[in-house]
This record gives C-alpha cells, sequence and structure tokens, in this order.
C-alpha cells in the first residue's frame, strides 16, 4: 500500500528539494523500481535520495555543498580581500612579534585537594522534571566543564541523556537573568528580602496569608516539601499549586488505573516482548539512560549470545525509539486509546471494541502483537509514552497486569513526587484565584509557566491581576515579563537541594560553583518566609537529612552520600496494587478539519526549558535530522494531499486558534496526522533560543493536551527554510548500515562480512611504513544497541570544545559536530524501518587524507591515530575533500565565541580551542589517551584496559561504544571486534579504518512479512 | 647610427630582473629566519620584571631549598605550579617580616588576592606539556629552565622552539639523568653520558615520541 499513489494509476509528481530553489520531479515509478531493483535492505536518507533528484545528485558530489565554499555576503566579501590583501603583504612581519605576556595568578591559600591541572569530579545530580539525572561533574580549578554520568547511581551507570550532557553550557549561558530586578531597575538581594517581609508581616497579621499563592514546578525534593509545609503552616490562607507542562498522563494514568499515584519503573533487562504504545523511553522521561542500558542488553547479540527480545512499537509520530522496532505501525492520535482498549479486550480474550476496530491494514500487526503477549506473561512490558493521555497510560497498566508482568518486569512503587495533584487542575485553580482578585502576592518559584501553559487558559493576562509578583527564574522570559519582582535563579550546579532519581533513589544535589550571578533557589526563597530567614540551603537539606537518619554516625553518614552523590538501597519500595480497567471515553473533535494535530515532547530542549541552549538547538533531531526549529511533521501522502512540499508555510487552525509552521515529510509519519514539537518559538528565552520555530502551545488546550483533531490545514504559499541535516557529508551510492534479522545472523553468523569487502592487507601502492608495537587504538560500534539519542554529539562536543554555527551556516552545511548519527531509512515509503550509523573519524590506517595535505598537518602516528594539528593547518581542506567518510569539518568563519566571558569557562583547558581557517576532527579523545598513558608511565605500566574512555563512550546510555588497545587480544574492543557482525565501513576503499561497526541484528515476527535483512 | 645596447642586454636585463628577485626573496627569508629565531622573537634570556623581586639565586642557590618545596605539582601535574602565598608566608611570617620588598605578599595574604606574576616559560596555547611525565623520566629541571640557582631574576633559557624540544625528543639519551638527581643544579654525570644515558633510557622506559599529537591536540 503507497500512500503516495494506492491506486497505481498515473504519475504523482512531489516537487521537493531542500537543496536548491529548484524542484525536481520525483517519480514515483522510479521510486518503487528502485526499491524493487535493490538486494536485501536499500537505505534511503530521504524521499529526494530514493528518487534521485538532480539537486541531491549535485549536493552529493561536492565535499561541501556549493554555498559552503562561498562567501555569500557580498560586501564583507571585498573587504575580506583588501584585508587578506594587507595581510599577506605583512605576513613577514609575523616573525617580529612576541608572544603576548601572560600572568600567572597562583591561590593565596591553596584548597584542599587540588593539583592545578589535575580535574576533579564531584557526584552531584541534573533534576528534569524533578527527576534526578545522577551525574559526576569534572572540574577543572573548580570550573565545572563537562558533565558524566555517575557510575555507580543505579539510575546511570556512568551514561548521561542529551540535556544532562549539555547541562553544563546551560550554566554559563550568558543570556541568563543576572540581577534582582524591580519594574526593570537593578535592586540588591536586601532590598527585595525587606520589601518582601513587610508583605509578609501584612498578609500574616490581616489574613493568615490568604492572598499568598506559590506556584511550583513538580515538587519532588523532600527538603523543599518539608519548607512548603512549614510555610503553609505559619500562613494557613496560602495555596502552593505546582504546574509542569509534561508528565501530566503518567501522573494521573496511575491515579485512574489504581486509584492512587503510583510510579511504574520498568525492568527491559528481564522483559523478551516489549510494546511502546508512543513511548520515547530510550531517549526521553525518567529512568531514560537507564532503560537504553537494560534494553540494549536483551538486544545485543555479543558474546555468544543469539537471543534478543522483540520489539513493537506504535507510534503517532516518528521517534529515535521507534526506529529501533522490530514492527512498527504508525497510528493517528486519535486512535491510539482505541488501540489500547482493542489490545487489553483481546487479551483478556474479550470482543474488540465496535465503536473504534483495529484497521484492516493494522490488523496482522495486531494479531501477532497480541500473541507474543500472551506467550511472553511475566516477560513482556507495554509502556506508554509521555505525550499520551491518562486514558491510555490507565488501560496500559490495565494490560501489564493482565499479563502478570506488575511485580516481574513493572515495579510499581509509591509516586515520586512529594504531593502528586493533577497539575491541569492546579493550574486552573490557580488561575480562577487570580481572576477573582483573591492574590495579594503570587510567588512563580522556577518553570516558564506563561509560556507552557495551554494558551486556552490566558494565564498571562491573569497573572497580571495579582498586586505583587514575585518570580524567581534562570531567565528574563515569557513569565517573568509579567513579574514584578525578578530574583535570578541558581542553575542545578549552584545550589543544595535533593531529588529522586527514577526508581526513588535518594540523589543528593551540591553545588559546583558559587552562583555565578549572586542567584537564589527555591529553597532560598522560601526560608524568607520562616523566622530563620538567612538559613542556607546547604543547612536545610542537612538538618531535613539529620532527622532522617536514626544511627549517631550521622556526619560519616552524610558525607558518604555527598561523596557519592546517592544514599545507597534508597529506592523506593515496591507496592502491590489493583489496576482496573478505565472504560473509553468519547473521541473529541476540536474543528471542522479533517487532520489530527499530535503534540510532542522536543526529545532535546523539552518543553521549552532548555530552548536557549546552543548545543541542543543545533543538535540534529534523531529523525527529522532538524537543527533550529521544530516543523509540521507529516507523511508524503498528507503532503501531496494538501499540496505541499518541504518547507512551505502552512497554517494550522484548530481549537479556534491558529498557528503557522513549516511542513517537514518525514517516512513514518501516520497519513492525516501532523506531529507538532513542543518547546519552541520562545519569544523571551535568551538570544539562542528567540525566533526558533513555532509554538504549538498556541492550539493546545487544558481539555485536550495530547492532540487535537479536525484541524484545518491551509497553504501560505511561501517558503521558510529549516536547516535539516540530513542530506550532508553523504557517502554516495553505498550500504553503510549493514542489517540483517535474527534468523538470518543464526543461520550464517558472518553474513555481515559476505556483504562487505574488505580489501587484503598490503594491497596498497602507500608505503607500509607503520608497525603498531605500542598501542594500537581502535574502537567498535555496535549498530544493534544504539539508538540514536545524539547523547555522544553533545558529550563530544562539551570535550572538545566543539563551535555553535547557528541555523544560517547549517543551512550551509558548515555545522562542525564531529560525529554525526546518520540516520537511514529502508523498506516502503509509508513506514519504513530505520537504522542509525554513528560516525566519526574512522581513524583508517590507510588514510587518504594523510597523503594529500600539503603541510602534513594531519599525519599518522605510531598507535594509529591520525594525528590533526591545527597550528600547521593552512586550510587547504584537501583533507577533508579526499575523505570518503566525510568526517572532517572545516571552520569556514571564526565560530568560536572567543568574546563571551562566561562560555570561556566552560572550555576543556586540554583541548585547544579552534580559530577560523582550520580543520577539525575526532581525535578519540587523545587528551584522555595522552593523560591515561602518562598516569601508567609514571607507574611503570601499561595502561590497562577501561582506563581511556572517549566521551561518546562514556556517555552512550546504551553502551553501544568499546574502544581501547586493539594489540591487546583480552580487551573489550578486541573482543567486539572479533564477533562475526563486525564490519569497517565503506570495506572496499580499502581504508583500514580503525572504527568499525557491528551490523545492526533485528528481531521480527517471522509471522509478519517483513523487509528487513538480505531477501 | 648604431644601437646603443646590444641585443644581449634584454637576455642581461631579464637575467638581473630574475636576480634581483631572487636575492631579495632569499635576504628576507634570511632575515625571517634570523628574526623568528632570534632571542628577540623567542624572548630567550630576557629577564621578566615581577610585582616581587624572587631571587630563585638567593632561595634555590644560596639557602638550597628544593624546587619542590615550592612547585609542588611538578611530580603530580602538567604544571608544576607557582606557590601560593601561604608557602610565601610560611617562612616570611617569621623572617624579614618588615621588608618593605614583600610588602606585596603580605598584602595578597591579607587582601585574599593573588599576587601577578609574569610568565617566564610561556608555551603557545596549543602545545601540551606535562612537567610531571618529565621529571619521572629523569629530565633534570635545569635541563630545561638553566642554572635556576644563579638567577637573580628569572628568566627563560631555553628558545622554547619545537626543534628545541624535538632534539631531545629524538635524542633523549643525550639530555636523561638519574631521577634522585632531576631537581640538582650544576649536574655533571657520575659517567660518560654517552654510557650513562643510553643505560638509562632502557631503564626508564623512554620513547622518542615524535608524533604531532604527543604535544599538540
Amino acid at each position: 500500500m503507497s500512500p503516495i499513489n494506492p491506486n497505481g494509476d498515473d504519475l504523482v509528481m512531489i516537487t521537493s528539494n531542500p537543496m536548491s530553489t529548484q524542484g525536481d520531479p520525483l517519480n514515483l515509478q522510479t521510486v518503487q523500481g528502485k526499491l524493487a531493483k535493490a538486494k536485501g535492505p536499500a537505505f534511503w536518507r530521504s524521499l529526494d535520495e530514493l528518487s534521485a533528484t538532480e539537486g541531491f545528485q549535485d549536493f552529493l558530489h561536492r565535499e561541501f555543498p556549493r554555498q559552503a565554499g562561498e562567501w555569500l555576503d557580498d560586501e564583507g566579501r571585498r573587504n575580506f580581500l583588501k584585508i587578506m590583501g594587507a595581510s599577506l603583504a605583512l605576513a613577514g612581519l609575523g616573525a617580529c612579534t612576541k608572544q603576548p605576556t601572560e600572568y600567572i595568578m597562583p591561590y593565596v591559600e591553596e584548597p584542599e585537594k587540588l593539583i592545578a591541572g589535575k580535574p576533579l569530579f564531584y557526584a552531584t545530580a541534573f533534576p528534569v522534571n524533578g527527576i534526578a539525572n545522577p551525574v559526576l561533574v569534572e572540574t577543572h580549578e573548580f570550573r565545572p566543564t563537562k558533565v558524566e554520568g555517575n557510575p555507580e547511581h543505579p539510575a546511570s551507570l556512568g551514561a548521561a541523556d542529551v540535556p544532562t550532557q549539555a547541562s553544563v553550557l546551560g550554566l554559563y549561558d550568558p543570556d541568563r537573568l543576572q540581577t534582582v530586578n524591580y519594574l526593570g531597575e537593578i535592586r540588591s538581594y536586601s532590598s527585595f528580602l525587606l520589601a518582601f517581609v513587610q508583605l509578609l508581616e501584612k498578609q500574616r497579621s490581616q489574613k493568615q496569608g490568604a492572598g499568598i499563592r506559590i506556584l511550583t514546578q513538580t515538587v519532588t525534593s523532600p527538603t523543599l516539601y518539608a519548607q512548603l509545609q512549614d510555610v503553609l503552616k505559619l500562613y494557613p490562607g496560602a495555596k502552593w499549586y505546582q504546574w509542569e507542562a509534561t508528565g501530566h498522563g503518567r501522573r494521573m494514568g496511575s491515579q485512574l488505573a489504581f486509584g492512587q499515584f503510583l510510579n511504574a519503573t520498568y525492568k527491559f533487562d528481564k522483559a523478551d516482548v516489549v510494546v511502546s504504545i508512543d513511548a520515547n523511553f530510550l531517549a526521553n522521561g525518567p529512568g531514560g539512560v537507564r532503560y537504553a542500558r537494560d534494553f540494549a542488553a536483551k538486544r545485543i547479540v555479543r558474546d555468544g549470545k543469539r537471543t534478543q527480545s522483540r520489539f513493537y512499537v506504535v507510534e503517532t509520530t516518528p521517534t529515535s525509539t521507534g526506529a529501533k522496532a522490530d514492527h512498527r505501525h504508525s497510528i493517528v492520535p486519535s486512535h491510539v486509546a482505541g488501540f489500547v482498549h482493542n489490545l487489553a479486550a483481546a487479551l483478556s480474550g474479550g470482543a474488540p471494541s465496535s465503536s473504534a476496530p483495529v484497521p484492516p491494514a493494522a490488523q496482522a500487526f495486531f494479531n501477532a502483537l497480541v500473541a507474543d503477549l500472551q506467550a511472553n506473561k511475566g516477560k513482556s512490558i507495554v509502556i506508554a509514552g509521555d505525550d499520551q493521555s491518562p486514558e491510555v497510560h490507565a488501560v496500559v497498566h490495565y494490560i501489564n497486569q493482565l499479563l502478570g508482568n506488575n511485580g516481574e518486569t513493572v515495579i510499581l512503587t509509591a509516586s515520586l513526587e512529594q504531593k502528586p495533584v493533577d497539575q491541569f487542575a492546579e493550574i486552573q485553580s490557580l488561575v480562577s484565584d487570580l481572576n477573582s482578585g483573591q492574590v495579594d502576592a503570587l510567588m512563580i518559584l522556577g518553570g516558564n509557566p506563561v509560556y507552557d501553559a495551554p494558551a486556552s487558559l490566558n494565564l498571562r493576562g491573569a497573572i497580571q491581576l495579582a498586586k505583587q509578583r514575585i518570580r524567581l527564574g534562570l531567565y528574563d522570559d515569557e513569565t517573568s515579563e509579567v513579574c514584578q519582582w525578578l530574583i535570578p535563579e541558581n542553575h542545578a550546579f549552584e545550589f543544595w537541594s535533593d531529588a529522586p532519581a527514577y526508581d526513588g533513589t535518594v540523589t543528593i544535589i551540591q553545588p559546583l560553583i558559587a552562583p555565578l550571578y549572586g542567584g537564589k533557589s527555591a529553597h532560598d526563597l522560601l526560608v524568607a518566609f520562616t523566622e530563620t530567614p538567612e538559613k542556607t540551603s546547604h543547612a536545610l537539606v542537612r538538618d531535613y537529612w539529620k532527622t532522617k537518619h536514626t544511627g549517631a554516625d550521622f556526619d560519616a553518614w552524610w558525607n558518604r552520600a555527598i561523596h557519592d552523590g546517592f544514599i545507597k538501597d534508597s529506592a523506593s519500595a515496591a507496592v502491590k496494587a489493583e489496576a482496573k480497567l478505565v472504560p473509553a471515553s468519547a473521541a473529541s473533535t476540536s474543528g471542522s478539519g479533517t487532520y489530527d494535530v499530535s503534540f510532542h515532547v522536543d526529545p532535546y530542549v523539552l518543553d521549552g526549558r532548555y530552548a536557549n541552549n546552543t548545543w541542543l538547538q543545533e543538535l540534529p533531531r534523531p529523525i527529522t535530522r532538524l537543527t533550529w526549529d521544530n516543523a509540521v511533521v507529516v507523511s508524503a501522502a498528507t503532503a501531496k494531499a494538501l499540496d505541499v512540499d518541504d518547507e512551505d508555510r502552512v497554517e494550522i487552525s484548530v481549537n479556534g486558534k491558529t498557528v503557522w509552521g513549516s511542513i517537514w515529510r518525514v517516512p513514518g509519519q501516520p497519513d492525516g496526522s501532523l506531529g507538532l514539537s513542543l518547546g519552541f518559538g520562545r519569544t523571551r528565552s535568551g538570544r539562542a533560543g528567540n525566533g526558533a520555530g513555532f509554538d504549538a502551545n498556541l492550539i493546545r488546550t487544558i481539555a485536550n493536551p495530547y492532540y487535537a483533531s479536525g484541524a484545518t490545514v491551509k497553504k501560505l504559499g511561501e517558503k521558510f527554510r529549516l536547516a535539516a541535516v540530513q542530506h550532508h557529508f553523504a557517502m554516495e551510492d553505498r550500504d553503510p548500515v549493514i542489517a540483517g534479522t535474527l534468523a538470518e545472523f543464526i543461520a550464517d553468523a558472518n553474513f555481515a562480512q559476505k556483504k562487505s569487502e574488505t580489501a587484503p592487507k598490503g594491497l596498497t601502492i602507500l608505503p607500509q611504513t607503520w608497525e603498531y608495537k605500542g598501542y594500537a587504538w581502535g574502537m567498535a560500534i555496535d549498530l544493534t544497541a544504539c539508538s540514536g539519542c545524539n547523547a555522544c554529539v553533545v558529550a563530544c562536543q562539551a570535550e572538545n570544545n566543539i563551535a555553535v554555527t547557528g541555523k544560517e551556516q547549517v543551512l550551509n552545511t558548515r555545522e562542525m559536530h564531529w560525529i554525526r548519527i546518520d540516520r537511514y531509512f529502508s523498506g516502503s515509503e509509508d513506514n519504513p524501518d530505520s537504522y542509525f550509523q554513528p560516525v566519526a573519524c574512522q581513524q583508517c590506517e590507510n588514510a587518504p587524507c594523510e597523503v594529500v595535505c600539503p603541510v602534513a598537518a594531519t599525519s599518522h602516528d605510531a598507535e594509529g591515530l591520525n594525528n590533526m594539528v591545527y597550528n600547521r593547518c593552512i586550510g587547504t581542506r584537501y583533507c577533508s575533500n579526499n575523505c570518503p567518510y566525510k568526517v572532517r569539518r572545516f571552520n569556514f568563519l571564526l565560530d568560536t565565541d572567543w568574546e563571551t566571558e562566561s562560555i570561556k569557562m566552560q572550555r576543556n583547558p586540554d583541548v585547544t580551542v579552534r580559530s577560523r581557517g582550520v580543520m577539525e576532527k575526532c581525535t578519540y579523545c587523545v587528551q584522555r589517551i595522552n593523560y591515561a598513558k602518562i598516569m601508567a608511565e609514571k607507574e611503570d605500566r601499561r595502561v590497562t584496559d577501561g582506563e581511556i574512555v572517549p566521551a561518546c563512550q562514556s556517555t552512550c546510555p546504551s553502551d553501544a561504544i568499546a574502544f581501547g588497545d586493539l594489540n591487546d587480544p583480552k580487551s573489550r574492543v578486541s573482543a567486539w571486534k572479533r564477533e562475526p557482525t563486525d564490519y569497517s565501513l565503506l570495506g572496499e576503499l580499502n581504508t583500514r579504518p580503525r572504527t568499525t561497526y557491528l551490523a545492526d541484528i533485528r528481531n521480527p515476527n517471522p509471522a509478519l512479512s517483513t523487509t528487513k535483512g538480505v531477501s | 647610427m648604431s644601437q646603443i645596447f646590444k641585443s644581449s642586454t634584454n637576455s642581461l636585463a631579464r637575467t638581473s630582473l630574475i636576480v634581483t628577485v631572487v636575492v631579495l626573496g632569499g635576504l628576507g627569508g634570511a632575515l625571517y629566519e634570523l628574526i623568528a629565531d632570534s632571542s628577540y622573537a623567542t624572548r630567550q634570556g630576557e629577564a621578566r620584571e615581577q610585582p616581587i623581586p624572587f631571587s630563585h639565586a638567593h632561595h634555590a642557590g644560596s639557602m638550597g631549598i628544593d624546587c619542590r618545596y615550592c612547585h609542588t605539582g611538578v611530580e603530580n601535574s602538567q604544571h608544576a605550579m607557582v606557590p601560593p602565598t601561604k608557602t610565601c608566608m610560611n617562612c616570611h611570617s617569621q623572617i624579614w617580616i618588615n621588608s618593605s620588598t614583600l610588602q606585596p605578599v603580605r598584602d595578597s595574604f591579607q587582601t585574599n588576592e593573588s599576587i601577578r606574576w609574569t610568565k617566564v616559560n610561556d608555551l603557545p596555547d596549543y602545545v601540551y606539556f606535562n612537567h610531571s611525565i618529565h621529571v619521572k623520566k629523569g629530565v633534570g629541571c635545569e635541563t630545561c629552565h638553566g642554572r635556576v640557582d644563579t638567577m637573580p631574576l628569572m628568566y627563560q633559557h631555553a628558545s622554547l622552539e619545537m626543534k628545541w624540544c624535538l632534539d631531545c625528543h629524538r635524542n633523549p639519551e643525550k639530555y636523561v639523568r638519574p631521577r634522585e638527581l632531576v631537581t640538582k643544579m650544576g649536574y655533571e654525570p657520575a659517567e660518560p653520558q654517552d654510557e650513562l644515558g643510553p643505560k638509562l633510557v632502557k631503564e626508564y622506559n623512554i620513547q622518542k615520541l615524535e608524533t604531532c599529537w604527543t604535544c599538540h591536540r
């Protein structure tokens, strides 16, 4: 069934070409012909590549696209030539210059344990939605520079996700709110306290605080909750509300199913069948990092393991988690509830729903799914996503109970929230309090409700009805705009607090740096209500835990907890609860149109809270490959029906509101549904986030915040460019990914190596001068495990001082990431299989780059690395031109920020900060290699296996990367490379890359036809 | 009238043009090389002004204080480390307590503000040098920093050019000394260096690291 042309009659023309302005026709017959001819899975990146449009070919054949090497700004070009002329003439004078004088500023008294030049690591946590992401933060002379996962913490096991990796840039964001403000004037914190205490006095004496409203994000911190209780005791009339845009479905779903708020955690390492109902659990949400590790453990086929779990995905928009599916079913959002009800009915032997039966096209998928689940009772997991309604979550809880999974693979515990409530009701209560004029003082502690609350509430107007509006915030953002007192909020690396991890493990948050801008935390502001307004947050957190720890050895216990970053064995205890089946609710329609609109939290900037983080804005989304914008994600068939092409602006009207966005066609999006990401269209996020994308909250309502039905879509007849990287650095007409099924693999373990060619050693005209007698560094990447989350890309960016280039330059293929995660499609255009492949410098033994450099700025070394020397590079770009993997990145412009002081503090002092005109690329984190080698040499030993962990491997949630010494047969990487699935990327070129890949093995259900593997 | 210039003058004129260019270019190049390698450009031997005229000749020379009393990082870290004010005050809270020369030290200690020393041995930011491994491998302080014990004001002993680094990286046996003697000033090898050197290179497992990423990254 083709969505483009279901009848197969005349040719369908879809003009599409993101690379050039003129459109080339995409010919359906070409596409289908190409697919039919292909042997095994044919891989393609986009519909353009599939139809081999002229524009795509042109794009491919250039080292960088046409515009990348050109100077587009005419005025600037003239100036540049003038300056270049002068520089050439004066070049000789360079010899007459001296190095500028530099200074050394030693400590007056050296801090304990510090050895200048050696990093120190501190355990803390980065809380997202109140859930702790446990981390170790690398600090250089007490400047946090890099985040690693906390290897001892059960929620991390050493890995960290994308927002956590990028958190360190958020700390140094120059756009942060830096001063206490009152009506736009800079004030001191003490003047705020003075005004605040007067206000409190009045409230207490006159109305017991009845005019006070406190709005927080979801409170999970036990200390903060205790403080709030104290405040509410002192001011019995005051009210405390919680609001956060995400997590509602999960929270209310458990209430709906069990009659109480519970937290579910999942044991993916025990599940043989996993069903995701729109859950992006490998990338986002509580426990994502641990789940990715556990899930991968069941999927990998290394060390003689020849079993895999089976993974079914039902999705309303393509996600990176869905890309790992063995079978994926795309579904319009309004049918999800019906689907899970049908699933529940089928599993309990009941009759399917008559109002929303399983569509015939999905029947085979549905039957196979039911059969697999029934055969794996107690060994399966059904998990619902954060973008799904409480009803779907409740039914999924019921399904897990039917399957006997609860207590086995699904562990129910008490809620992690201190006071779980219906936050949609809470925000509505606040709005009605405000509208009725009851509120004398509103304190907004963190969050950004004016932006992320559904527009239908009109919170912006309501807030202004409060007489005193006090706002603690990281930024002068949309919410700050309507508040009078602005107090700069501390970043998570600047305060003391505590938070549970996904499983309830108590995690202590300690500051790593004194507040950069004299900020305050919610703890500091709440303590101002009490009789001890000067009490520090350190004392608050410590004193709280003193009341909880019964032993006499509190100091030792507490120091241990801070050192480890968490309290050992403090995970929440499992509880037993009975789920009931909730009846199906009637589907609601909010417009007269025919399209569904689904709302999704962006995997990186989340609900918009990290919109000003340039690393996150420029990080390509796993499936859409978009940077700097969100888009209206549609299927090719929907685009055809709407008569729109990529980057066409459309107007979406639903719920009586309108928003515009740019079309982006993504294979795998269900027909008739538009996928919109939340978190964009910020107006006051700071310089990076302002104007990035459009705000989907504008058409979101409190009644149905998950999707809207009946939307109308109007073509506006104009384009809005989207900076997608999906064609950048493409390797033409080659099958970079090797994939197969588990059955194929068991039948022929060496199938991957048969599909890849590797020239015999010595078959080269290049002199073979290198013997690798000492170490021989190598890397292996397991494509079965890789979940395409991009955490490695941002970890690499943090570790290696990689510049951000901005949307304009991404459009010119000038992004600087050393790793790119290629995403390939295979199979049908409407619901293809997806594959990920992280590609960084392959460190070839016969490196094409080395032989063409005229100044030997890139050269081989005795350990097999391709050294790139910035101070030698003169920027000919020959190396990049000659690189078949397209992994070299050239500094076309001065993208590195040499001006902003706060950003300089983030830089890794062990890596050169590059300037304009030099080439750069992955180094295997040579700074870490050298550090380990020096440590080993000083102890007269060899570097042990596992001592060197590159930044990408270190953060990888699914543990898909191994690095080490190939000369050591016992090393982990050597073992991986002995796997029969190991193959070299473009091995036929005889580059002998040091990075190799383990083929992507999937486990499709034999009962279902599939395109995976060799046909 | 006969021609003033013979026809061969044409070739002469052309040749002289080329010769001029070559000679001028050569001179320019030679000048460039001379200046680039000169102590003027490298600042070799140039004593630098410091906020306090600290004398290594006095402290390390006459007093005989070991290098590592102050430069505590030299065996552990990439940086040898300029000592914190506290290190100065260990002695100078007892001796020379009224010296006006030491006023900046006392000020620093009282105000908790760092003393701003001028960097003497300053490598470019793209060079990553690690003190600890050189000390461990038997490279004496003196080998790079010269007779510090005779320097009233610190100056840069070596050119610190890459070829200077490479000389030792290529021929470590010429410079290596027993580990116990790395801080000794005025070291003389107990046996001829051409015998001792190769022996120590073997004993200390000294590698000839000449690849770019040894120092640049």
